[in-house]
């Protein structure tokens, strides 16, 4: 579709609100030989269970239907890897069932278990997702990973998927980035503050403590992306327990409201006709008319620099949660850093900054904890738990995970679960002796994006303290 | 162990006949850390797919006959009525109606260019392209979407006009078959197998 009906852009309107009662995660790493999937999502669900002072059995008794995000069942090699997880959990005979969206599948896992409490169906579900794409080698994993593209049109050339979104990054990099040097160092600049970030989280596989020099001199993947550019490849687990209001207060006396939307676009970049750009709360019809003028060879939307899919979920999301202008109404981001330029196509696409200005995010110091320029509080902190790049991406796990870290600053408990020695011992990793705080003080409202590849399926989560729910300004 | 006597496949009376071997068994090996402990197996699997074109077959047939097959949506009621669409697609995505086959090689020819591009050194397993591969994602005149292709000589750049290449001598039936050269590239330059 190039436009939309009055249906298709209704704000969705759930039968009841639905809350964010607990949520846990594994370790998450390169390899993890010695574990079974298994045994890491039984990791991440003790975390869970714990989180809110209860034993796996007391928090069990209360699921009454579970949702399995598990982007590749080539990786495990099992088919209906979801029934053997749902056993091992002990959850059986509860009606389950498999997500996969690409690198949208932990977001796409929330959505099915928010519309199941949503819709009464339960009053509480569990979202678990996993992967490992550790048992094959990097080669035929980029090959499992490139038949996510369309099999007869794209995978067959070069069987790198890498290659098909690099060919986006290299249209933004020379429209909007105008192939600035300036622009290339802020790129750098988000991989060494995810990578920085990721040295205070214990679950994170790639702490690092680098310069954007470094960034600059690592290998060139695919021009102008370099090797810290881009995401991990990860093995781990993440699952959040979603709850209706009354078991919510039951289990636990702080849950927060969740909003999950979900938007799409073609599979292969190839087949994106040029369209209007639809507009978020807080742009104006105008806003776009000299795009093409302003960034020459910009006026193609969403052409190849503009991601639809998100625009559509942030639209949806926006619209649920009652957010007019995301920057202002929101504490906190978790975003889908793939890569650093796929990282500013989001902040556009979702209206942290305008088409064409996502650079200005970074550039201002807003999306850092502390504003390196100021000093003070960023605006709007993005991907303290390290993101895709320091973080993680076992792909089913990634969207969940996300959630999560938003979640614990929303509930004032990050330090506490990323500060505790005995996990770092547990994860047999060194806390680092500049360990810091990243709490975000006050923060009420966050947002995670969930996003696969080249962005056919994205997924928005809003979640928000109930003392301070928006009514929305439009 | 022995790949030979590959599987291959034909359709009579509308069903799929095979001949050969489709799969391959090779013995599992043990995984142990340094110590010699156990902690996994290999699990070998060499297994050939049957695929079917369908409604794209045209398209796929004729590379190896040097022509570059697109649609139209041809239904006069569609809201995109006329518009073109390569990669082929066989119902309009609007109207949903079959579309009509449009040859789209003199077009190409005479007014294809670069819209993005990317260049890498990294590959996945099956990659049979030379190493660094070089996308280029092709606009045409009048066409509603972009085609993904490899160019095969020259470096690319935006903006820069490329023509379609074929392989029609030994022709492998895959997107492989169809590639991209500069404008102005003389014949004696194309790769093994493939012709303007
Ligand atoms: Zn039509």
């Amino acid at each position: 579709m190039i436009k939309f009906s009055k249906q298709q852009l209704k704000i969705p309107q759930m039968s009841k609100p639905v809350y964010l009662v607990t949520g846990g995660m594994s370790k998450f790493d390169r390899a993890i030989p010695e574990k079974r999937t298994e045994e890491l999502v039984i990791d991440a669900f003790l975390e869970a269970a714990e989180f809110i002072k209860k034993s796996p059995e007391e928090l069990k008794e209360y699921i009454h239907s579970c949702y399995y995000g598990h982007f590749a069942d080539h990786f495990g090699d099992q088919l209906l890897g979801e029934a053997v997880i749902h056993d091992r959990l002990g959850l059986d005979p509860l009606g389950n069932v498999g997500i996969k969206t690409g690198g949208a599948t932990g977001g796409s896992t929330i959505w099915e278990a928010y519309k199941a409490v949503a819709s009464g169906y339960s009053d509480t579900a569990l979202a678990m997702g996993w992967e490992r794409m550790d048992e094959v080698p990097t080669d035929e994993g980029n090959h499992y990973i490139a038949s996510a593209a369309d099999k007869d049109w794209e995978t067959p050339m070069g069987h790198i998927y890498t290659g098909y979104y690099a060919v986006m990054a290299q249209k933004y990099w020379q429209v909007f980035g105008k192939e600035e040097e300036s622009f290339r160092r802020t790129l750098a600049e988000i991989a060494v503050k995810n990578k920085g970030y990721a040295r205070m989280n214990p679950h994170a596989q790639s702490p690092m403590k680098i310069t954007v020099e470094d960034v600059l001199n690592s290998p060139i993947v695919a021009d102008p992306l370099r090797a810290l550019d881009c995401c991990l490849m990860s093995v781990g687990a993440s699952c959040v327990i979603l709850a209706d209001e009354k078991t919510a207060y039951e289990l636990t006396d702080n849950p927060l409201l969740l909003y999950t939307s979900a938007g799409s676009h073609t599979l292969r970049v190839a087949d994106r006709r040029d369209m209007d750009i639809p507009l978020l709360p807080n742009e104006s019809p105008d806003q776009y008319k000299d795009l093409g003028v302003r960034f020459p060879g910009g006026d193609r939307y969403p052409g190849f620099t503009g991601f639809l899919a998100a625009r559509m979920a942030a639209y949806y999301a926006y619209g649920m949660a009652g957010i007019v202008d995301p920057t202002e109404d929101l504490d906190l981001v978790e975003l889908h850093d793939a890569f650093t330029i796929s990282d500013i196509q989001s902040y556009e696409d979702i209206g942290i900054r305008p088409y064409g200005e996502g650079r200005t995010y970074v550039e201002s110091g807003d999306c850092y904890h502390t504003n390196p320029f100021t000093g003070q509080p960023g605006k709007l902190p993005a991907n303290l738990s390290g993101g895709l790049i320091g973080c993680m991406h076992a792909v089913g796990a990634t969207g969940i995970m996300q959630v999560i870290e938003v979640a614990q600053h929303i509930w004032g408990r990050w330090s506490e679960m990323h500060a505790d020695e005995a996990k770092w011992k547990r994860f047999n990793r060194v806390k680092p002796d500049d360990w810091t705080d990243l709490q975000v003080k006050g923060a009420k409202r966050g947002l995670a994006i969930s996003h696969a590849g080249v962005g056919s399926h994205v997924t928005a989560t809003v979640l928000v303290h109930p003392d301070h729910q928006l009514k929305g300004r439009g | 162990m022995t790949t030979q006597n590959r599987g291959t496949v034909k359709v009579e009376n509308g069903r799929y006949r095979v001949t050969g071997n489709f799969h391959y068994a090779y013995p599992n090996d043990p995984i142990r850390d340094e110590s010699g402990k156990l902690l996994g197996i290999t699990n070998p699997a060499d297994m050939t797919h049957i695929h079917a074109y369908g409604g794209e077959a045209p398209f796929f047939e004729n590379l190896s006959n040097a022509k570059l097959l697109g649609t139209k949506c041809a239904n006069p009621k569609c809201e995109t009525y006329g518009s073109i669409y390569i990669p082929y697609r066989i119902h309009c995505p609007d109207c949903l109606m079959r579309n009509e086959e449009v040859d789209l090689t003199e077009l190409a020819r005479k007014g294809a260019s670069v819209h993005t591009f990317m260049i890498t050194e990294r590959t996945g397993a099956f990659n049979t392209l030379e190493k660094p591969i070089r996308f280029v994602n092709v606009e045409f005149e009048g066409v509603s979407t972009i085609l993904m292709g490899y160019l095969s000589i020259g470096e690319p750049e935006i903006g820069m006009k490329v023509v379609p290449i074929f392989q029609t001598k030994n022709p492998t039936f895959t997107i492989m078959d169809l590639s991209w050269v500069p404008a102005g590239t003389s014949v004696e330059d194309l790769p093994e197998g493939f012709a303007f």
